[in-house]
């Protein structure tokens, strides 16, 4: 269960964690007409069946993972009606990670310091177990879709743009040459802590370092010089050298990557980055739900 | 003749809503009372455009509104918020704390490579590990992750080149002089050198942070033994 993160608390210690793919999450709440911070299921990999114990909206967004409602295949990106009886099913995902199943007024979760984010890592939150039912709101009005030119897209291949910063003066040009320059792969040991990437070495700073506050997007290089991309569940403060943060609005697409898939950099300054921010926020507003039958 | 600009606060780019602010190059408690100071302002001053800071041993994050303060306005902000900090170390009503911990090349999978590196003996190394209060500078990384420091140069040692992805709830780690006990399981790039049965975050309980910045802690030696009596898991 997911929200869009724990925020205010870094001073225990304390992680955000919410939604890995903020965008399908957005859209899922959207969909069943909900508050952009509802409670959602995050559905990794797939190989989800439910059954529907009363009426009540629901859509799934994300990772193409076929959908059916009482055995018919189903679009995902839209809302529909379901009703006590109906099953609900999952697939394996073809293409992506990451789906968000949400519900009218969102599931019913008992929130922990002002959200209701699961971390495991933190022991706030348990996983969504077989056999267990879950709360969910009043329904909503239903056949509402994303329009098409808006779904967004799941590539083997993705390209991430990263906002310099940190100690990325003291990493050499070579090393910067290095990150910028060659495509990384998706180490199998990522998860929502942080992706791992696998390529050419990235010559990291030596030397002793104090241990600093972690952003979200941060592009950390231990000695070896595989660099690992901090998500949702980072640790909050870490003392490896730091080249900068992806840009918050381009995780989603390494947060919907498996392994073995293809990750690139290109830096970006900051004033792009906030007109980028901004503007993708502009986008997301004046999009208008799409009826349909 | 132009004065020189001082060297602290420094402020870096840290990502597009983030800035970090550097208060000093150095663990001692003359910079973490700059930073505790820094932080208050900070947040006193930017109010709803401020998301959250993560204060450190000699830093601050500063996460920021970035459609309501600008980026100078914020840089010009933590530089007149950085003016005439108060060093002076006086009472912050720190606490004494105790941790047992089960030291041995068994509890801890790195403290024969530390110690040949440094040229010690396991025993040694345990020895000067204990021989100190240690101040609580940050609580960060995971829930109830206190760092402490600061170790003896004999015993210090940079952290592992490639991160173990699981480290165990309760092992003692050093990390150049910077020693801490791991609240849960965790990656962690830490050199282990033993465990402590005492359970650091605990969400259930009332007073969920077992230590505080501030605390001073001192690690005591037990036994296999001692440390499964304590809680310990094996």
């Amino acid at each position: 269960m997911q929200d869009s993160g724990r925020w205010g608390q870094h001073a225990l210690g304390l992680t955000t964690g919410g939604a890995m793919d903020g965008e399908a999450f957005f859209w899922a709440n959207r969909l069943v007409g909900n508050h952009s911070d509802t409670t959602a299921m995050e559905v990794a990999q797939g190989g989800l069946q439910l059954e529907c114990g009363g009426t009540t909206t629901l859509a799934v967004t994300g990772a193409a993972m076929p959908l059916r409602i009482n055995g018919q295949t189903k679009a995902l990106w839209r809302s529909y009606q379901i009703h006590a009886g109906d099953r609900v099913e999952l697939g394996h995902a073809v293409c992506g990670l990451r789906a968000y199943l949400a519900v009218a007024g969102g599931f019913g979760v008992e929130p922990f310091l002002g959200s209701t984010s699961t971390v495991l890592r933190e022991g706030i939150g348990e996983p969504v177990k077989e056999g267990q039912w879950l709360a969910c709101g009043e329904p909503a009005e239903s056949n509402w879709a994303l329009p098409m030119d808006q779904v967004p897209r799941y590539e083997p291949a993705v390209s991430l743009r990263v906002v310099q910063g940190y100690q990325a003066a003291e990493f050499s040009g070579e090393a910067r040459g290095h990150f910028y320059g060659s495509p990384f792969k998706v180490s199998p040991r990522s998860d929502r802590m942080g992706y791992r990437l696998e390529g050419h070495a990235v010559a990291a700073p030596t030397g002793d370092r104090l241990s600093e506050g972690i952003a979200y997007g941060a592009v950390q290089v231990p000695p070896d010089g595989q660099p690992i991309i901090l998500l949702n569940d980072r640790q909050t403060i870490g003392g490896y050298p730091k080249l900068g943060a992806v840009l918050s609005i381009d995780c989603w697409k390494l947060a919907q990557c498996l392994p073995g898939e293809t990750v690139g950099f290109k830096p970006i300054t900051l004033a792009a980055a906030q007109q980028l921010v901004g503007e993708a926020a502009e986008v997301r507003a004046s999009v208008r739900l799409k009826r349909c039958e | 003749m132009k004065a020189e600009a001082p060297a602290f606060p420094r402020v870096e780019i840290a990502g597009e809503n983030a800035v970090m602010v550097y208060l000093g190059d150095a663990m001692c408690p003359a910079v973490a009372a700059r930073v505790r100071q820094l932080d208050q302002r900070l947040r006193e001053q930017l109010g709803d455009k401020l998301i959250d800071t993560v204060p450190s041993y000699a830093s601050v994050l500063v996460l920021y509104q970035a459609d309501r303060i600008h980026f100078e306005a914020l840089r010009k902000l933590v530089s007149d918020c950085g003016k005439g900090l108060n060093e002076s170390v006086s009472d912050d009503g720190g606490r004494n704390i105790t941790l047992p911990v089960w030291y041995g090349v068994e509890a801890g999978p790195d403290l024969a490579m530390l110690a040949e590196a440094k040229g010690l003996t396991p025993e040694a190394v345990v020895e000067r590990h204990q021989e100190r209060d240690y101040h609580v500078y940050a609580i960060g990384f995971a829930p109830g992750f206190a760092f402490m420091g600061e170790v003896d140069a004999s015993i210090a040692r940079p952290r592992l080149a490639t991160p173990r992805r699981a480290v165990p709830w309760g092992a003692v780690g050093i990390a150049d002089r910077q020693t801490a006990v791991y609240p849960a399981v965790s990656p962690g790039g830490w050199n282990l050198i033993g465990r402590c049965p005492v359970r650091m975050f605990d969400p259930a309980s009332e007073e969920p942070m077992r230590v505080q910045v501030g605390d001073r802690v001192r690690f005591k030696s037990v036994s296999h033994a001692e440390y499964l009596e304590l809680g310990g898991t094996p």
